[in-house]
């Protein structure tokens, strides 16, 4: 699996290149156009980067969250929960590098292979950083009212996360 | 949407700062935020401009209508509305693709060219399409198969078997893939 994940990328771009030979397309310079659209669209999503950076960052270091999780812990040690996994799904919707971070912590303190380590792969693996993505796909194309895209991208998440719980708990057990 | 949120982030941030203490750091976060925004830009930049341009040479040579023809049935189903030779099929199927071989970081450019093809579609420019939402669900709620960063972290910290995950991840992503798309259906359903 992990073989084929790193062959992708360099035979794609071999397909590409010699496909467009094979139909006789000019290569290098539709390159240059495409790439130059590409500088464009750059261009037009720094804003809303630099934007949502900010923000998310003033609220992560405000350490808000850690109250939050002082104050909800009780309960979810009733529910078997494992405490770890509680900041990660907080953070998983707004920023990649900070719940990738959390991971990185619990897999150093209890191991990869621990219940909690794997929950925290599953979890990664099956949501997405569902409030970045949509501010930068949105503000690339200037649409303010988005409807009821956010309230379902979470909900798809929430319960990535929960059904992450049972399968593992199921596949691997709970130690 | 956009404008709560931001809002939202940024005062509960501050306030909450201001009511802890720590009003030095708060200074620094807001000073150097900039600075790692341009980072992640800088970080971002060579990779959608390469990829577009790679790109740009398979739509011309009409490797993006073989590809997205490939996932055309299924595409049909969960984009209705959008047009029957849309580019935006293409580039959703692009899109879905680099996502689920774990690939984020190609998967972005794609994604972004997807927005703009549907944009052209839409008829109220300020308004998400149906489409769009559609699409916005079915990537964030993450259709990776294999997750590559995941997995990389996993051997790094000597796991025994660092691949053992992807079945757990498979399987949780249909549920929420599924959850998603059916909450999403319903929601378009109830607006006509």
């Amino acid at each position: 699996m992990n073989t084929l994940s790193k062959i992708i990328i360099p035979l794609f771009v071999l397909i590409v290149i010699f496909h467009g030979l094979k139909k006789k397309v000019f290569i290098y310079d539709t390159f240059l156009e495409g790439a130059k659209e590409g500088l464009v669209t750059a261009f037009n999503i720094f804003p809303s980067i630099i934007a949502m950076v900010f923000a998310i960052n003033i609220f992560l270091n405000s350490n808000i969250l850690e109250v939050i999780f002082s104050v909800i812990s009780p309960f979810l040690r009733v529910l078997k929960i494992p405490l770890e996994i509680i900041p990660m799904a907080f953070v998983r919707p707004i920023s990649g590098t900070a719940s990738l971070a959390i991971m990185n912590d619990i897999f150093s303190n209890f191991g990869p292979d621990s219940f909690v380590g794997r929950l925290a792969s599953t979890i990664q693996g099956c949501t997405d950083t569902t409030i970045y993505v949509l501010a930068l796909y949105f503000g690339r194309v200037k649409i303010t009212k988005t409807r009821y895209a956010l309230s379902t991208g979470l909900f798809a998440d929430f319960i990535g996360i929960i059904a992450s719980f049972i399968i593992v708990s199921i596949i691997f057990g709970t130690n | 949407m956009i404008n709560k949120i931001w809002a939202l982030f940024i005062g509960i941030g501050i306030i909450f700062t201001l009511l802890t203490g720590n009003i030095d750091e708060l200074n620094n976060t807001i000073l150097n935020s900039a600075n790692s925004g341009v980072k992640m830009i800088m970080e971002l930049i060579p990779i959608i401009v390469l990829w577009t341009g790679l790109m740009k040479i398979a739509e011309k040579s009409g490797l993006l209508q073989t590809i997205s023809n490939f996932f055309r049935p299924f595409l049909k189903f969960l984009f209705p509305s959008l047009l029957k030779d849309s580019k935006a099929l293409g580039y959703i199927s692009s899109n879905i693709a680099a996502n689920a071989l774990g690939l984020g970081s190609a998967a972005t450019p794609f994604g972004l060219k997807a927005m703009e093809e549907m944009q052209k579609e839409n008829p109220q420019k300020d308004t998400a399409s149906d489409a769009m939402i559609t699409f916005l669900v079915l990537n964030t709620s993450g259709v990776t198969i294999i997750p590559t960063t995941v997995i990389a972290l996993r051997m790094m910290y000597n796991s025994h078997n660092p691949e053992e995950i992807i079945v757990t991840a498979i399987l949780a992503t249909i549920c929420s893939s599924i959850a998603g798309l059916t909450l999403d259906y319903l929601r378009r359903r109830k607006k006509k």
